[in-house]
């Protein structure tokens, strides 16, 4: 439990209790606030409100079954949550996957990383009262969600990286509907530039608010957009690449002020590079060719084989009743999130059921930051900072 | 019965005036709530409301019906007395603003009586000052809801609106000074008149021109008086969940809500009047032709809105729309076959459509701009402002001073 000090003797402070209901906590985040006016003397935040014990519950799953929780951890970057997973589970049983997997995985992963981005730009504009942003980012989230419906037959909750691979093959016409999006995309950026790039009033509520020097950011471990804004050009894609990162040519944003301005530049800049990703990984991915890696035993068998094979039938029956079980061991891995570095702990003690499982969550170590941004600024700026840290509560309080 | 009329007709006409004004203002308050959701609304890409009534035309209905209807829940602790009294005193005061102002020239002559339009005497010589005192009291609605909610959120919200609509009030008055200068007079009826000094200039003739600095401090004074995007700081939702009315629900929120809009409409009234001609025309005054604009409107309004109308989707729709079109043109018919009536109109349709584009500038900087901060405000008030216009006053002295040293002119 946190307990403030409230205002005593000369002080005249006044605690506001900001959430954990809240329009601008982006879900259930508390901070408690002791204000001189508007101005923030003290900010502490207060966790927890939506603790969903998702490791726990991993706990108590196969390794397959554990892919569905991980998708309502980080609810804007699903197919991210499920690709760290899926990766530490790979690196446990020393899995090689296809390339042509790993092409798409890519792909869906930088299209889950703009709609995060557009998301977290709505939500930051309408924050800060620019509402229309809000509604032309959300209008092209929807066209990423159709193309997740599209692949996935889920628009968020995708499941879609499985162990070993991907769940489907792509379906009939997801070329074009993936170079629709990029032909579409690039002009709506510019869109959101132009209503807030040059904007006076939006220069003057982000520029130099929330200042965070690029030391205490790296003290405080954060990472992602919001480090990269601080200057440190650290990415898990360049310094630890993953899924065939390294055969991709983009650029690294990164800025010096360090502030909340920085911080919407980078985002708006890293949609530009993930739009460049796919159009690399759209040449990559040919129409043909495995999406799962061949490992009876782990991978489920093919239905048609099921009927034919003895063999086969065997193992989708120990695959959905037992599941399989890795050596024992321990593993980390790590990708890079919307929000900065995602890691994945998993300890295996050689039963199906991993014996724990961590999420090093970019939204809850971000957020460790918020008070050395906010105190001694106004309100309004708390808000702005909120914003710009991109927490997600989901995977703040997994 | 009749002599008693007869005794009292200035306060029966005044009394009916009255209840007229009331009606018409509360009208348009709900629609301009349905005209700021649908243009905000495609400004956006979306649809705004569309279910209740066609194009979501009762939707305002549906509105107060709800505001009537919901639970009125009173927090504990609050200080009752203010409580109640400052969603009262917010529309009260509101309302008083409206009254004050002429909409049109002409009196009407009606039962033997010279009808004017507004409810003050139109040759009030305070008109302006009454006004903004009027307007200036409306702090004390908002101030005191903040303060007597015991909630810090509208406490905040309390704070924050007193001391932006005072700092704000300073320029707003300075910058009319300008033009008060220029008419020589406090009256409204004797500012517009001064702007058809020349009949001829039409559009020319209109203060905005050389008080254009004027009309750039005014509006985004104003815009800061009623708390509208971007300086609705008071009742940021993203920062102070709903400011001072976070603790008021059902018909008192609805009382706020009606005080903003009606301050809105009388701040859209004075911008027409100061700066751009209220009632004139826009068109020289030998134009008699552009006499039929305002039917031509109407007429070619209506039947666009006959057209939409047999195309809509619902029944209802394709009864009430094309109904509704009738009605514009058949008022536009009227007006262009009884030449007293068409003349009478083309003051108050002038000023109308002026407050209409006024209304529509508030709703477009709403869908376009972010929120100030506190402290950017205070500075864009104080710093820029209130010099810029205390500049226009100097400017505008001298040069009056010096048409008439030099070239006589009165």
């Amino acid at each position: 439990m946190t307990t403030v000090e409230t205002a005593v003797g000369t002080a005249k402070t006044m605690v506001l209790n900001m959430g954990p209901q809240h329009p601008s906590t982006h879900g259930v985040l508390r901070i408690l606030l002791e204000l001189d006016g508007e101005t923030v003397v003290k900010a502490i935040p207060d966790l927890g409100y939506l603790h969903t014990g998702i490791e726990k519950s991993c706990e108590d799953k196969t390794y397959s079954q554990a892919i569905t929780l991980t998708d309502r951890m980080d609810y804007l970057n699903p197919l991210g949550n499920n690709l760290v997973y899926c990766l530490a589970v790979e690196k446990l049983l020393g899995l090689e996957v296809p390339k042509r997997a790993q092409y798409i995985r890519v792909m869906m992963v930088e299209l889950q990383r703009i709609s995060s981005h557009l998301v977290w730009l709505g939500t930051h504009a309408i924050d800060l009262g620019a509402m229309s942003v809000f509604l032309y980012c959300f209008r092209e989230r929807e066209e990423i969600l159709k193309i997740f419906e599209l692949f996935t037959g889920q628009r968020m909750m995708t499941s879609y990286i499985r162990i070993g691979g991907l769940a489907l093959d792509p379906p009939v016409g997801w070329r074009q509907a993936v170079e629709r999006f990029l032909k579409m995309m690039p002009s709506r950026v510019d869109e959101y530039e132009t209503l807030l790039t040059e904007n006076r009033i939006w220069i003057g509520r982000t520029k130099g608010v929330g200042y965070i020097s690029p030391e205490d950011a790296i003290a405080l471990s954060m990472s992602g957009p919001t480090l990269r804004a601080a200057g440190v050009a650290y990415d898990n894609r360049k310094a630890f690449p993953y899924s065939s990162y390294e055969e991709f040519d983009f650029d690294l944003p990164t800025r010096t002020e360090s502030d909340c301005y920085a911080r919407y530049l980078i985002r708006v800049a890293e949609m530009r590079e993930s739009l460049k990703i796919i159009r690399q990984a759209l040449d990559k991915i040919s129409n043909e060719g495995p999406i799962k890696a061949d490992a009876p035993g782990i991978i489920p068998p093919q239905r048609e084989k099921m009927k034919t094979e003895m063999e086969a039938l065997i193992y989708h029956f120990k695959i959905f009743t037992e599941g399989f079980s890795p050596t024992p061991g321990e593993v980390f891995v790590t990708i890079e999130s919307p929000r900065g570095e995602l890691g994945c702990f998993i300890a295996s003690d050689g039963s199906p059921k991993p014996l724990r499982v961590h999420f090093r969550s970019p939204s809850y170590i971000n957020l460790q930051a918020l008070p050395k941004l906010i105190e001694g600024q106004l309100i309004s700026d708390v808000i702005a900072c909120i914003g710009t840290i991109d927490i997600v509560l989901g995977e703040v309080d997994r | 019965m009749n002599s008693f009329l007869n005794a009292n007709a200035e306060l029966v006409i005044t009394l009916v005036k009255i209840v007229l004004l009331l009606f018409i203002v509360l009208t348009v308050n709900a629609y301009l709530t349905w005209f700021e959701r649908k243009v905000v609304a495609h400004m956006q890409s979306r649809w705004g409301p569309h279910r209740v009534g066609p194009h979501g035309l009762l939707q305002p209905l549906a509105d107060g019906v709800k505001f009537l209807f919901k639970e009125d829940p009173t927090p504990a602790g609050v200080d009752k007395l203010v409580y109640y009294l400052a969603p009262l005193l917010a529309l009260a005061l509101a309302l008083t603003s409206i009254a004050l102002i002429p909409f049109g020239p002409e009196p009407i002559r009606l039962f033997g009586h010279d009808i004017y339009l507004g409810i003050a005497p139109p040759d009030l010589n305070i008109g302006i000052l009454a006004l903004f005192a009027v307007t200036a009291l409306g702090v004390y609605g908002v101030a005191l809801a903040g303060w007597a909610s015991n909630s810090k959120y509208p406490l905040l919200g309390g704070l924050r609106s007193s001391a932006q609509m005072i700092s704000y009030e300073l320029a707003l008055t300075m910058s009319v000074v300008g033009v008060l200068l220029m008419a020589g007079s406090f009256n409204l009826k004797k500012i517009i008149e001064a702007q058809a000094h020349h009949p001829e200039w039409g559009i020319l003739g209109w203060n905005v021109w050389p008080q254009f600095l004027g009309f750039f401090c005014f509006f985004i004074a104003a815009v800061a008086e009623t708390n509208r995007v971007p300086f609705d700081l008071p009742e940021a939702e993203s920062e102070l969940v709903a400011g001072f009315h976070t603790e008021y629900s059902s018909f008192k929120f609805a009382m706020f809500f009606i005080a903003e809009y009606t301050s809105m409409i009388t701040v859209s009234c004075l911008c027409s009047i100061l700066f751009f001609g209220g009632w004139l025309s826009p068109f020289p005054a030998s134009w008699l032709f552009t006499h039929y604009l305002p039917s031509a409107i109407l007429i070619l309004f209506g039947l666009w809105v006959i057209w939409d109308g047999i195309r809509y989707e619902t029944t209802f729709g394709r009864i009430i729309l094309p109904g509704l079109g009738a009605a514009i043109t058949a008022l536009g018919a009227v007006f262009v076959l009884l030449p007293n009536v068409n003349e009478f109109i083309q003051g108050p349709f002038w000023l109308l459509s002026k407050i209409f584009v006024f209304l529509f500038v508030y709703v477009w900087m709403r869908g376009t701009l972010p929120r100030f901060r506190y402290d950017q405000l205070m500075a864009f008030g104080w710093k820029l402002l209130l010099p810029l216009s205390i500049v226009n006053v100097i400017v505008t002295s001298f040069v009056i001073l010096a048409k008439m040293q030099w070239w006589g002119a009165k």
